[in-house]
């Protein structure tokens, strides 16, 4: 399930993870969370870009608990709570938000 | 998110109407080559495939004495038909035990019986074909191995045999399924089901203890790779990461503090699933289980305890001596392994815990068992110890406890719909309307006896019913660990009363 953007071709796996992480962008990432039923605000931003973050240190995305703390942090505890990450990403906030910020899917039993 | 039928609950369980083929389209991603390969299974499916699978069924066969009795052993008289979550669920004849294992048993028939060689037609004996093993694909990702079926089977039949069978011939000729295989690679590349390198893993226990000691004023260690300690934990990746797993990772933790006991998770083998068990590869489940062998040595540990996962559990008590034993290093006063839930128990009854049950009261609680617990292990020294001994733990620290319907617990437990390596979003459909049978029995106790959680001791269950329960109007929440139940009514040394 490629993306056609901007003119090139980004490969995706039948789940629509982009293969090459190297290749993201946030014009992907918008593109990527339409296809998600998804309009990025700044909090789906917030979450997005701590994921990336996160990633790029550990190479993997982060629990949920230690993004609902981030986010608790920086956004307040009205929204640093699972149920707030659902509501911005239904489909559940690890592997959702994952795709959109262009990681690849978490696996195993969750 | 469905874009199928939610099936209905209904006051009184009933067998579905037959639909044939309704879930024919089922089926989970392939493996991509690198998944196969890096098990050393064929990239894609292979130009003699035919000759191959006949090949390695005859080796299956040979090494198997109980799946060549089974074969052989069914009469046909009908008592697994309606005992199968899938079949209840889906309404698809095929998901039924018996037309299941038929699907394996009419090759057997044509290829490994002197009838079935020379009279096909007389005995249902049918050559494998392409279609045949397309078949194969779709149904045999259809059973989560949870061996219900065998419960009721007059011979102890046991579909979860022929299902690993025909997994792991169509490994062997090239046609994996994509969620097992990449998992078992990251296994060995990583050391878990998730991925989580050591150092991402040091931060999440880290965050852990910064959390404990927030919530109770008490410092309690979640220690890495600590040579010397007493335990090892194994447990399920998933209780690093994901809700409400790591409610009962806390717990454990918890417990081993009180308990005063040194232990310690490795980050080589940081991982207590063998998903090698659910592609039926002995040689896999070998590797994977003696990581954990290696892991114990080097750390010098005296026991082995287990967490909260059930097909982990199924492989440890029932196999691990076989595939990585003797486990003569260990400390044999102590059950080798050891279930995180008999440790507790064991705590509980020599009144080492204080747990105040009123933490709880904000739920009334039910138990599902898991069915590798449930049907392929034990617990403590007394038969049906994997049963009493989580409910005597949730009891003992909850005032609100009630049962499921009889048929629906301890053996006769359905499964929660994602067991077996089928948890996995491309089989979303077959999840959901497997769990029917548990959430109609979930739906009795919550309308009749005010019941608002359910308790498991499996990361696959749990999992299954946080994205499932709001399908069938419970909340994502409303599934918990056990170890939670501990870690929210254990009184801590010293902690702060709020």
């Amino acid at each position: 399930m490629p993306y056609d953007y901007n003119g090139a071709v980004v490969e995706a796996d039948e789940e629509g993870y982009i293969q090459d992480i190297s290749l993201w962008t946030r014009e992907l990432a918008e593109l990527i969370a339409r296809g998600e039923n998804i309009e990025m605000t700044g909090d789906h931003w917030e979450v997005v870009n701590f994921l990336r973050d996160y990633y790029e240190e550990y190479q993997i995305a982060p629990a949920v608990r230690i993004l609902t703390k981030a986010i608790k942090k920086t956004m307040g505890p009205e929204k640093g709570n699972s149920k707030y990450l659902y509501e911005l990403f239904p489909y559940g906030p690890a592997k959702q938000a994952c795709k959109i910020a262009g990681l690849p899917k978490p696996t195993g039993c969750i | 998110m469905a874009d199928f039928e939610v099936p209905t609950l209904d006051e009184v369980p009933r067998v579905p109407r037959l639909v044939e083929g309704a879930m024919r389209h089922s089926r989970p991603f392939a493996a991509a080559p690198e998944h196969q390969e890096a098990l050393g299974f064929p990239g894609q499916l292979v130009e003699d495939w035919h000759d191959k699978a006949i090949e390695k069924f005859g080796e299956i066969l040979d090494r198997s004495r109980p799946l060549r009795v089974y074969m052989d052993a069914c009469v046909k008289c009908g008592a697994c038909t309606d005992k199968c979550h899938y079949f209840l669920g889906t309404g698809d004849p095929k998901n039924m035990p018996v037309a299941r294992q038929d699907l394996l048993r009419k090759v057997y028939r044509r290829y490994f019986t002197p009838a079935g060689k020379w009279l096909p037609w007389l005995v249902g004996a049918e050559d494998l074909t392409e279609e045949v093993l397309d078949e194969w694909y779709s149904y045999f990702h259809q059973c989560s191995q949870c061996r219900r079926c065998s419960v009721y089977c007059p011979y102890g039949i046991d579909t979860a045999e022929f299902s690993m069978a025909a997994r792991e011939i169509m490994d062997h000729i090239g046609k994996g399924q994509k969620y097992c295989n990449e998992i078992l690679g990251k296994v060995h590349q990583i050391g878990n089901n998730l991925g989580l390198p050591a150092p991402a893993l040091a931060n999440t226990l880290e965050g852990l203890e910064e959390d404990i000691e927030e919530e109770t004023g008490v410092k309690v260690r979640l220690p890495l790779d600590e040579a010397g300690a007493e335990v090892l934990l194994v447990t399920p990746s998933a209780d690093f990461f994901a809700e409400p797993h790591v409610d009962g990772l806390i717990g454990y933790a918890k417990v081993f503090h009180q308990a005063g006991v040194s232990w310690t998770i490795s980050s080589y083998a940081s991982e207590a699933a063998n998903f090698a068990m659910f592609i039926g590869s002995y040689e896999q489940m070998k590797k994977v289980a003696e990581r954990i062998r290696k892991a114990a040595l080097e750390l010098g540990v005296k026991r082995i305890v287990v967490g909260e996962c059930g097909h982990a559990w199924r492989v440890a008590y029932s196999f691990w001596d076989t595939l990585a034993g003797p486990f003569d290093f260990l400390d044999p006063n102590y059950p080798v392994p050891q279930h995180i839930c008999e440790f507790t128990y064991d705590l509980i009854q020599r009144g080492e815990l204080t747990l105040d049950k009123s933490a709880n009261d904000h739920m009334t609680l039910t138990f599902h068992d898991s069915c590798n617990v449930a049907r392929g292990s034990r617990m403590g020294d007394a038969p049906g110890g994997q049963f009493e001994i989580p409910r005597a733990i949730i009891k003992a620290c909850c005032n609100n406890f009630v049962d499921m319907a009889a048929d629906t617990i301890r053996e006769a437990t359905f499964c929660c719909g994602g067991g077996g390596g089928l948890l996995t979003d491309d089989l979303m459909e077959l999840r959901v309307k497997g769990a029917q049978p548990r959430m109609q029995a979930l739906k009795q106790v919550a309308d009749a006896q005010g019941v608002t959680h359910m308790a498991a001791i499996c990361a696959i269950c749990k999992s299954q019913f946080a994205k499932v329960m709001p399908e069938y109007g419970f909340a994502m929440d409303a599934i918990v660990s056990v170890h939670q139940l501990v870690s929210n009514a254990i009184v801590l040394d010293g902690q702060k009363t709020t």
